[in-house]
């Protein structure tokens, strides 16, 4: 999860800047291929099982693998050998990081092979791996997750005080109510699909949410609930989330577990097993809620075609523009995982949500300073001046994840 | 109990794959994928649930004579033969993907023709659905078919033939406008992951539980 938040904000801050090229050496005289600027060193942030080789770009690496064939990698146990090659790298590359016991002293050489020419580097060594308690390349991953967590908890004891919260409405969310009544005036089922999302997506644990406000409606109006299924982990989730709404109501003998199957792994498998359900069955509802891929139009267009009032919620942010084209109602992103916040309405759940909003506003003012220094700073570099172009890159570095 | 240690191993579990994900040193450093393995494991078994829904829906579904009871036949007896194709092909080759094979033939000239239609269909959908969105009816439908027509027009090389800056607009159009907005709401997205995940561990989030 926090990879995702990461990379986001990385993708984010990184937009528009400029990445230079590498220059390809200059052409070495014939019979010249070595690779000097030879170092070995202990992999940062890893478990202690490898040690990374890094050495300048021999002069004959020129990009034509007819001339340059690559860098052997040698390794031995003791200074004055016997070396082992232990990997080779096509040309053009520079890093190695060879997989060895943690502990265990080693030395490096690496050879040039360009041809019949080959010719080796000095010796680099003795290097040992090691392994590290803290992992420094992500501590911007723990700062951005310990100001959340920090600020949730805030939001959380405050609510838990009293003070009202606000949230916005969400339509998707209150067109619930609509779409299932509309459902059980027609005498027709609702038909509620997970995508292809798993139940380790969180997408899919905010969907469960809104399917057991889905099944306690359809428990109180007597209506059928259809839950077709691509992951049997999410339908045997699904089930025991059906049997408990439709016992909060008191209707648990509405309950058929016929309703609730597993259609089939297969992507457009289980596209055509939605839609010959929708054909057939003609529901008054239809709630597509979690992870879609290229299924999602497929499934929500037949849907549109029987006329079934339709609610889309997904992450996935290829599949949105499909759902808001062809349904009534679309939760984007985020509005998907606040779900279970809205419907229940706990001030605690809630309280998470603020504390979120929060974050939002502190990245908000974060990207528009950002924006400012990293405009500032070409300005400046233009003028000779670097220094703020360094601390913007700077910080553009701390933000992406190692 | 019923609820209390659900949510105990929740938190428990929740809390490793955190405290790992900072710490690379053994026995912690592997431990997230240790898991990743066990949920692979226990998701092989869940197949056998499955399986198991599958027929039994549409054996009642059959031996009922429900509406739609011919499509059960169907599934029931190409799971049948499928079944029987992989068995063959087992216990004759010791390999299911064996060349020419019944099990290579279902899949080759049955669901891999089906799955190519399915995903052609697409095609068509794509189509209605745009018809729809791009019905200049109201101000923000109008901005998406002109948008729309700049981008679809400038992508393909009678854009360039009609007017030599129309390709280049499609470009800022995709790369600044519409990633500024994508980009919106995947940050959107990876906060609402954080504060779910960290509701989920804390034990404020339960639904799942049912």
């Amino acid at each position: 999860m926090n990879r995702i938040a990461l990379g986001a904000i990385a993708l984010v801050l990184t937009a528009g800047l400029a990445g230079a090229a590498p220059e390809a050496p200059p052409a070495a005289p014939p019979g010249e291929a070595s690779a000097a600027g030879l170092t070995a060193v202990d992999t940062p942030n890893d478990e202690g099982r490898s040690i990374t080789v890094t050495w300048a770009r021999s002069p004959r690496d020129i990009g034509d693998a007819a001339v340059f064939k690559g860098y052997q990698i040698l390794r031995a146990d003791h200074a004055d050998g016997p070396f082992a090659e232990v990997g080779f790298v096509i040309g053009g590359k520079t890093e190695f990081r060879d997989n060895v016991a943690e502990g265990a002293a080693h030395w490096y050489r690496v050879r040039a092979v360009a041809g019949s020419d080959s010719s080796e580097t000095g010796t680099a060594g003795p290097v040992r791996a090691s392994a590290q308690w803290f992992d420094a390349g992500r501590s911007n991953v723990l700062i951005v997750t310990v100001l959340l967590a920090f600020l949730m908890i805030w939001y959380i004891e405050r609510a838990k005080k009293g003070e009202e919260l606000f949230i916005r409405k969400i339509h998707g969310l209150d067109a619930i109510d609509e779409a299932v009544g509309r459902s059980t005036e027609l005498g027709k089922p609702v038909l509620f699909s997970f995508g292809l999302g798993e139940i380790k997506d969180i997408v899919t644990v905010a969907a469960l949410s809104i399917l057991r406000q889905v099944a306690v409606r359809c428990a109180q109006h007597g209506t059928e609930l259809l839950v077709p299924n691509w992951d049997p982990l999410v339908m045997a989730a699904a089930q025991e989330t059906i049997q408990q709404a439709y016992s909060e109501p008191g209707r648990p003998d509405l309950y058929k577990e016929g309703n609730v199957s597993f259609l089939t792994s297969d992507q457009f498998g289980y596209a055509a097993g939605v839609d010959g359900m929708m054909i057939r069955q003609k529901p008054g509802a239809v709630f597509f809620m979690g992870y879609f891929y290229a299924e999602a139009l497929l499934m929500s267009e037949t849907g549109h075609s029987v006329g079934a009032i339709q609610i889309a919620g997904t992450t996935a942010v290829t599949q949105l523009p499909f759902f808001i084209a062809s349904c009534d109602y679309t939760l984007i992103g985020e509005e998907m995982l606040a779900a279970s916040c809205y419907l229940k309405r706990d001030p605690q759940l809630l309280g998470s949500i603020k504390g979120e909003d929060f974050v939002k506003a502190i990245l908000i003012v974060g990207f528009a300073a950002l924006a400012v220094v990293g405009t500032a700073g070409a300005l400046l570099a233009g003028a000779g001046r670097p220094w703020l172009s360094g601390v913007f890159q700077a910080i553009i570095q701390w933000f992406v994840t190692a | 109990m019923k609820k209390e240690i659900p949510l105990a191993i929740t938190f428990l579990t929740g809390l490793i794959i955190v405290v790992t994900f900072f710490i690379p040193h053994q026995p912690l450093g592997t431990m997230q994928q240790r898991l990743l393995i066990w949920y692979s494991i226990v998701l092989g078994f869940t197949m056998l649930l499955g399986v198991d829904s599958l027929l039994r829906s549409n054996l009642k579904r059959l031996v009922g004579r429900t509406p739609g009871w011919p499509y059960a036949a169907v599934l029931l007896a190409g799971f049948a033969f499928t079944l029987a194709a992989g068995i063959y092909n087992w216990a004759t080759t010791r390999s299911l993907l064996t060349l020419g094979s019944p099990f290579m033939f279902v899949y080759t000239f049955v669901i891999v023709p089906l799955q190519a239609t399915m995903f052609a269909v697409l095609a068509f959908f794509i189509a209605s659905a745009a018809y729809r969105a791009f019905r200049a009816r109201t101000l923000e439908a109008t901005l998406l078919l002109v948008t729309a027509a700049i981008v679809m027009i400038g992508r393909v090389p009678v854009g360039a033939e009609l007017w030599d800056k129309l390709p280049v607009l499609a470009d800022w159009i995709m790369e600044v406008p519409q990633m500024a907005a994508k980009r919106g709401i995947v940050i959107g997205v990876a906060l609402g992951t954080i504060a779910m995940s960290l509701r989920v561990i804390l034990g404020l989030e339960r639904t799942y539980l049912s």
